[in-house]
């Protein structure tokens, strides 16, 4: 058993490795699944050969288990991922508090000092937070109906939180042979399912790529605590190795708005009262035809999608788009800012799936510095990440945030609905320049009537 | 002979500290490309919490129907978690691969 573990671990830490190179991640992934396998039945066959019976039942459970993971992992849309993953990650939180209650309602594990019943109030504080906040954040991504963000909703996770602590600090000083230990961990348990819901409910769209990295981490950390418990090195190992991943991917995020996680968790933009009043924007709008036009006189053309690219599903119109692009030698590139879409890496995922070559998409800090190489920009659902007031405006609330210079290009053409405004609430100063243009209408739509006006050209 | 081992919390720590810092250098320079799969790959990794239930699952005996029936739940939704992560990012993985394979003749 410790030799099936030691190849487990090393399994795992070589899979997550190889799954940071485009080339190797998917043998990484692989490795990782065969990983947690070989350490599975090695746990079962030690612990399991006197109860057979249970071992039938634990059997049953997981074919259960992986036929619905099986069909849900296929099912979802590529552009519903943050939803399965959130919906993946409450479950891991929920599995964490279930246990934990367990242990001491159900099991009687012996919790005799403070160190094991501290982990034990952690996995189920963490696991409880992860668990309901990733459910809130699937109701969010999903679009479902949910009560709006009130001030309220702060004060009680301003409340939650500090029971929580009150708690925590309260088992540590009381005496050890005081009998309410399950007591206390089952109100730790139903109030961290409280606070995740109340932390998570201001939280707004475009703020769900830090949300998302940091449920994930909190569950990495709850399965950490778990393991301790259990005496489970793997699961130790396993746990640490999320825990890292969402806590380095949550602080990138924060990093790429420019914000600070406390800022995030606040629900908004800090100084959302230093917006400059309104003024009247001097829009020029253009038409798909001309906007065909100008893409076929171009010689570098970029793409700079956002959310509302995935909302209106354009990921396969933006390949067509290429395709027809590449007949009469027009070179069209993506760029992607790190925090577009609902989750880290969410753009490349769906262009990825439209087939769209890897080699034309590009990361913001490749080609930022060199912008005006590209004769036509067309911005696709995006709004605050090429907002110019992010670099030159002290007063905009969004100063400071990195952006995609696709103001310094010869002409700009963003795509847009309506004149909403981004999530930011900013002012998007890159409608006034002279170079901009908009061409308003359903993203999807427009980029069908530009591939046409392109195939009469 | 006894397949079973055990290690004390203490030990637990000592894990925890080093793969802490390994967690941290392993991951540090992922490409913005690779973040969403790592993340339902990460995802899939903390499905691991299973093995608790596994473990609580095999220790009890099948007439205590209310811990049984926890250990079961616990059980499945890890299992749910741990399977349907790998399978989903196996999936998103795979769109890479294809890609790349299909893309390369075509270039010149």
């Amino acid at each position: 058993m410790v030799f099936a573990y030691l190849i487990a671990t090393i399994g795992l830490v070589q899979g997550l490795k190889f799954m940071g190179d485009p080339a190797r991640a998917k043998l990484g992934n692989m490795l990782a699944a065969a990983s947690v396998l070989v350490a599975l039945v090695a746990l079962v066959i030690a612990t399991g050969w006197s109860h057979l019976a249970n071992v039938f039942l634990l059997v049953a459970l997981l074919a259960v288990g992986t036929f619905i993971g099986n069909i849900w992992s296929n099912r979802v849309a590529m552009t519903e991922m943050p939803q399965l993953v959130s919906i993946f990650n409450a479950l891991g939180g929920a599995c964490a508090v279930v246990l934990g209650l367990n242990a001491v309602y159900g099991m009687g594990t012996p919790v005799d000092t403070k160190l094991l019943g501290s982990v034990l109030i952690l996995a189920n504080l963490f696991g409880g937070v992860a668990f309901t906040g990733s459910m809130v954040a699937y109701l969010k991504l999903d679009g479902r109906k949910l009560p709006r963000p009130a001030p309220v909703q702060k004060v009680l996770a301003r409340i939650s939180l500090a029971l929580l602590l009150i708690a925590s600090v309260y088992y540590l000083v009381m005496p050890s042979d005081a009998g309410f230990y399950p007591t206390l961990l089952l109100a730790i348990s139903i109030v961290a399912l409280l606070y995740g819901v109340f932390l998570t409910l201001p939280i707004g769209g475009a703020d769900m790529p830090v949300l998302i990295s940091l449920l994930n981490a909190l569950t990495g950390v709850a399965t950490m605590m778990a393991g301790l418990l259990f005496r489970e090195p793997v699961m130790i190992i396993g746990g640490i190795l999320v825990g890292a991943t969402g806590v380095l991917l949550t602080l990138q995020m924060c990093v790429a708005m420019n914000r600070s996680l406390a800022g995030v968790l606040a629900g908004k933009f800090a100084g959302s009262g230093s917006a400059k009043p309104e003024g009247e924007q001097d829009i020029r709008s253009i038409t798909a035809v001309e906007t065909a036009s100008m893409l076929a006189f171009s010689k570098q053309v970029a793409v700079v999608p956002g959310y509302g690219m995935a909302v209106a599903q354009a990921q396969r119109e933006c390949f067509a788009l290429q395709e027809m692009l590449k007949q009469s030698d027009v070179d069209l590139h993506f760029i992607i800012h790190p925090v577009a879409g609902r989750m880290p890496g969410h753009m490349n995922v769906l262009l990825a799936e439209a087939n769209i070559p890897y080699a034309s998409v590009k990361e913001m800090s490749e080609v930022n510095n060199t912008m005006e190489h590209y004769d036509t920009v067309l911005v696709i659902g995006a709004n605050d990440v090429v907002n110019p007031a992010a670099e030159n405006d002290p007063d905009s609330i969004i100063y400071g945030m990195p952006i995609i210079r696709a103001h310094k290009a010869k002409q700009v053409i963003v795509m847009k609905r309506s004149m909403a405004k981004g999530y930011s609430g900013a002012v998007n100063t890159l409608f006034d320049r002279q170079n901009c243009k908009v061409l308003f209408g359903d993203a999807k739509e427009s980029l069908e009537a530009i591939i046409n006006e392109l195939k009469r050209i | 002979m006894d397949l079973s081992y055990s290690i004390t919390p203490i030990d637990g720590i000592f894990v925890l500290a080093l793969s802490l810092l390994l967690g941290f250098e392993v991951i540090k320079n992922i490409p913005a490309v690779l973040h969403t799969p790592l993340m339902s790959g990460s995802n899939a990794i903390s499905g691991i919490i299973i093995f608790g239930g596994i473990t609580q699952l095999l220790n009890t005996p099948l007439d205590h129907g209310w811990t049984l029936a926890a250990a079961s739940l616990a059980v499945l939704l890890g299992a749910i978690n741990l399977a349907g992560g790998f399978f989903v990012t196996h999936r998103m993985l795979s769109m890479f691969v294809v890609k790349k394979k299909t893309n390369k003749p075509s270039k010149p």
